[in-house]
């Protein structure tokens, strides 16, 4: 059971992600919203690719004693990162520019697309 | 060179978007060429997938081997990356193709050089390269990545009119939707990854067991997609993104939620065509029906042009999984039926594309001719632009399905299919059918009838674009049986049992 702490980490970072999206009216903190759910999501990959005592298979001659670990899990993180720089500079710059237009980050004060 | 034609169609226009402003410093017309080369040679690449396809089978491209033998390790288990084209996503492939190729000579004429020109081709490249990614990667990863390529660049052309204030607006609501959307695909990746150590999906596939997480993996797979494909209840992001978006652009938004919910059918059909459950495909036809009733009614009250024709783009939605809910829910019990049903979802796939991209061109057409897009100070533009009155008129009758129309042609088939399940299902769209027509109506009255007012003439490649979708709307609707023959019922047929022909052409035998 305690081998299963991390993930369950990673399932509450998620969840407090989405409930910020639900209960937040603040345009940046919707983005911090979004930066939660990825970390969780990115914690929960990298937990994935732990293995107790593994080696990394990065140099030939790596003993064969022990697991060798699929770097796959650590891949798949660094792209999701660079991915989440990106939505996040998108969001942040959308952000910036709607403040610019309305002097407010409230979304119940800037909604000009309704129905 | 023709073997890496599936691989080429994806990386062209990525390389190519990002060469777009470096080719603008040199000089505008060199752009211009540039970016309509590119768009062609996709088209070129795409067309020769999708008849390699059709007519000698699966095309399995591996990055860095010549086979797909060549990277499965002892146990099966492939270790490279790979593009995996049925008949399915060369079907997409085929809309995506169709729709650049009028979209973009359009907007090289629509988008003004003030505006960022040279930036708007160059996200549309990306957004193609993205879209092509979805339809053709074999790789749940690699999906990911190709998801969040899309969601980028469509959100960048999304909120593209900064000094606008609805335009970033539109964008931030989107781009909140679409990353949930791309985490919760990821997540489910993860799990499945957890389980089985694998990103390759037919691997997968082949070693699904059906326990608690991979349901839950479903769950988040449902989920992220049908929020990308904009159904109901999570379709509010949609209007706005599509409202504000430069309208010749919003043609790859369109084809953007249309491979979104092919990414749908690949999770539903090939991921998990093993464990099928008709309870998905109960809550995928409620989702449908749910999108068109919403977005039916909500486009009886728009006010603007460009939202109107929206809200109808969104109900389409709704008819394709309609259909190929249907399709998953008989799947077992009356294959007969369920077959019907997944041709009409497919084929209405091609047709929505071809209306609803008429619509839009017809939408930015009077954008450019009157300068606004709203309907109580449209009017009388049919005496001006005739020709543009009548593309709309029929794209209009052809989203609601009016014979001898291309949407009718398809959705004679999702009723046909939908009432042999219940009549009430086909009743329900049946009625959506005549709201929408009622809706269109209003606007077609609203900004082309009326007393004759100036209004400045339309450049003839807008012409040339509407005249080649409004072509293919009566082609479509007038002689459908070459075509549903030829090409929707392949792609129909690789989702309901060409599950096992896609695993034995990826795992080998």
């Amino acid at each position: 059971m305690i081998g299963n702490l991390p993930f369950v980490v990673c399932m509450i970072l998620v969840a407090l992600g989405l409930w910020t999206l639900l209960i937040k009216r603040n345009l940046v903190k919707l983005v911090i919203g979004v930066g939660l759910i990825e970390s969780g999501v990115n914690l929960f990959l990298v937990a994935l690719g732990y293995v107790r005592g593994g080696i990394p298979p990065i140099y030939t001659y790596a003993p064969t004693t022990a697991p060798w670990v699929l770097p796959t899990p650590q891949a798949l993180t660094l792209t999701s990162i660079v991915i989440g720089v990106a939505t996040t500079a998108l969001m942040l710059a959308f952000a910036v520019v709607i403040y610019r237009h309305k002097g407010t980050l409230d979304t119940r004060k800037i909604r000009d697309l309704r129905g | 060179m023709s073997v890496h034609a599936p691989i080429l169609a994806i990386a062209v226009p990525l390389l190519g978007g990002f060469a777009t402003p470096l080719l603008a410093k040199l000089h505008r017309r060199v752009r211009d060429v540039w970016a309509l080369a590119v768009v062609l040679f996709v088209g070129a690449c795409v067309g020769y997938v999708a008849v390699h396809v059709f007519t000698q089978g699966i095309w399995v491209y591996v990055l860095g081997a010549r086979q797909p033998q060549e990277t499965l390790v002892p146990g099966g288990f492939p270790i490279r990356i790979m593009l995996v084209v049925d008949a399915m996503s060369a079907f997409m492939g085929i809309i995506a193709g169709l729709l650049s190729l009028t979209a973009f000579p359009f907007a090289l004429r629509f988008l003004p050089e003030e505006e960022g020109k040279t930036l708007a081709l160059t996200l549309g490249l990306l957004l193609l390269a993205g879209i092509l990614g979805m339809a053709y990667t074999g790789d749940l990863f690699n999906f990911f990545v190709f998801l969040e390529v899309t969601s980028i660049a469509a959100c960048a052309l999304i909120g593209f009119r900064t000094w606008t204030s609805r335009a970033p607006e539109a964008a931030f609501k989107t781009m909140l939707l679409y990353s949930v959307s791309g985490l919760l695909f990821l997540l489910g990746v993860a799990f499945l990854y957890g389980e089985y150590g694998a990103l390759n999906l037919a691997y997968i596939s082949a070693q699904l067991r059906g326990s608690f997480v991979d349901r839950l993996a479903l769950a988040l797979f449902l989920a992220a997609l049908v929020m990308k494909a904009a159904a109901a209840p999570v379709h509010f992001w949609a209007p706005d993104a599509y409202g504000e978006a430069p309208a010749a652009k919003t043609l790859l938004l369109v084809v953007n939620t249309q491979v979104s919910l092919y990414g749908l059918w690949r999770v539903l059909f090939t991921l998990y065509g093993g464990l099928w459950d008709a309870g998905v495909g109960w809550l995928v036809v409620s989702l449908g029906l749910l999108t068109m009733v919403v977005a039916a009614f909500m486009a009886l009250v728009q006010t603007d042009l460009g939202r109107l024709v929206a809200y109808g783009a969104v109900s389409q939605i709704g008819y394709m999984m309609l259909g190929v809910g249907v399709g998953l829910v008989t799947l077992s019990s009356r294959p007969d039926y369920a077959l019907v049903a997944m041709k009409g979802g497919v084929f209405h796939m091609l047709n929505d594309a071809l209306t609803v991209g008429l619509l839009f061109l017809c939408v930015g057409a009077v954008e450019w001719a009157k300068g606004t897009r709203d309907l109580r100070e449209l009017g009388g533009l049919g005496h001006g632009l005739p020709a543009v009155g009548i593309c709309f008129l029929v794209a209009s009758l052809a989203l609601a399905g009016i014979p001898p129309l291309n949407g009718f042609a398809s959705k004679i088939l999702i009723y046909q299919g939908s009432f042999r399940l219940s009549p009430i299902l086909s009743a329900i769209a049946i009625l959506v059918s005549i709201l929408l027509l009622a809706g269109f109506t209003r606007a077609f009255q609203g900004a082309f009838l009326g007393p004759r007012v100036e209004a400045q003439g339309v450049p003839g490649v807008f012409l040339v674009s509407m005249a080649v979708l409004a072509v293919g709307i009566l082609v479509l609707g007038l002689v459908p049986g070459f075509f549903v023959e030829g090409v929707v019922t392949p792609a129909a047929e690789a989702l309901w049992h060409g599950r096992a022909l896609y695993l034995a052409a990826v795992l080998g035998g």
